[in-house]
């Protein structure tokens, strides 16, 4: 029963999140693809005049908003039953060491406090990871037709090149900033 | 007779626990992936677009139907010349995704979780999506 409460090794995991992608097809022909729910966000909630969001939002993201929905509640009980509380998550030495040498002190819970607590928002590095980090993710996740689970699962799972081409985009960004960008940001 | 859509809501509540389970929604864990310190994600991502591919493949080859009895159309992402938006803008996604540590799925599952100091991210997100909406004309594709 330990393993109820516990992590799970990727190759649990991995192939388990790679099964929602049939799961979707045979749910109603669903292409898995989270980011589109920020454009039916939009859609749903700011009055605007441009072409983008003016579409039955209802009819064509209900679904994924729900599938959102479920994520989000999924995460609330799992977090609070599915796992060990007050933990910290097992990365390599080497990769806490890089942190703190970014100027982390407090690498517990599953995300840093000194970034993604409230208390942080206003500060530098919380508002670049926060507000900037999902800013341009907002941004590019539409310029790019899809984010991770668009791209990078089902995109390549229906072997489609414009999802490799995005695919290479996004760790060519993700390791800019990562190597050359975060020190400077954070 | 349950309704359709409550079983989107249980792929979701399924795809939430996976989040938290394999980490992936941890920063550290984005962080770790872009510094090659360790397989963890690399796995997990290999993992998930196999099972997926297989699947994938499968439903399109035996012609497998969906649940309610109507056939499967795999949406096709249009090519672009060059593939500019493909490219381009899945660096602007990398740029943020190595900043924030977290994809929009993931996002949902960390407000679930209690960071919901992630509102601000998703907020924001909203917002570049809504930049994006404004500038689509003049943006290369």
């Amino acid at each position: 029963m330990a393993f109820l409460r516990e992590p799970w090794p990727w190759y649990v995991a991995g192939p388990l999140i790679g099964l929602i992608v049939p799961l979707l097809l045979m749910l109603g022909g669903k292409p898995f693809g989270i980011s589109a729910n920020l454009r039916h966000m939009c859609a749903a909630t700011l009055p605007s005049r441009l072409p983008f969001f003016r579409y039955d939002w209802r009819r064509e993201g209900g679904w994924n908003l729900l599938f959102a929905l479920g994520v989000l509640l999924g995460g609330f009980a799992a977090s609070r039953w599915l796992m060990p509380g007050g933990y910290t998550v097992g990365i390599a030495d080497a990769t806490r060491a890089d942190l703190l040498a970014l100027g982390l002190h407090d690498l517990s819970g599953v995300v840093p406090a000194e970034l993604f607590g409230w208390e942080a928002v206003l500060t530098r590095p919380g508002f670049m990871t926060l507000v900037v980090g999902g800013f341009l993710v907002g941004f590019g996740a539409r310029w790019a037709g899809g984010c991770t689970s668009g791209h990078a699962i089902s995109g390549l799972a229906s072997l489609q090149l414009p999802s490799l081409l995005a695919v290479l985009g996004f760790f060519a960004g993700g390791l800019l900033m990562t190597h050359l960008l975060l020190p400077l940001l954070l | 007779m349950i309704h359709t859509q409550t079983y989107f809501v249980v792929a979701g509540v399924l795809l939430g626990i996976l989040f938290i389970k394999s980490e992936v929604l941890s920063w550290y864990r984005i962080q770790e992936m872009f510094r090659f310190q360790s397989v963890h994600m690399y796995g997990v991502m290999t993992g998930a677009l196999a099972v997926a591919t297989l699947g994938t493949q499968a439903i399109r080859r035996l012609g497998v139907r969906a649940w309610n009895g109507e056939a499967i159309v795999i949406p096709q992402k249009q090519l672009t010349p060059h593939g500019v938006r493909y490219w381009a803008g899945g660096t602007i996604f990398g740029l943020g995704w190595g900043l924030l540590g977290a994809c929009p799925g993931p996002m949902f599952a960390l407000f679930g979780a209690g960071v919901t100091a992630i509102a601000v991210a998703i907020a924001s997100a909203m917002a570049g999506t809504w930049a994006y909406a404004a500038l689509q004309s003049r943006l290369p594709h």
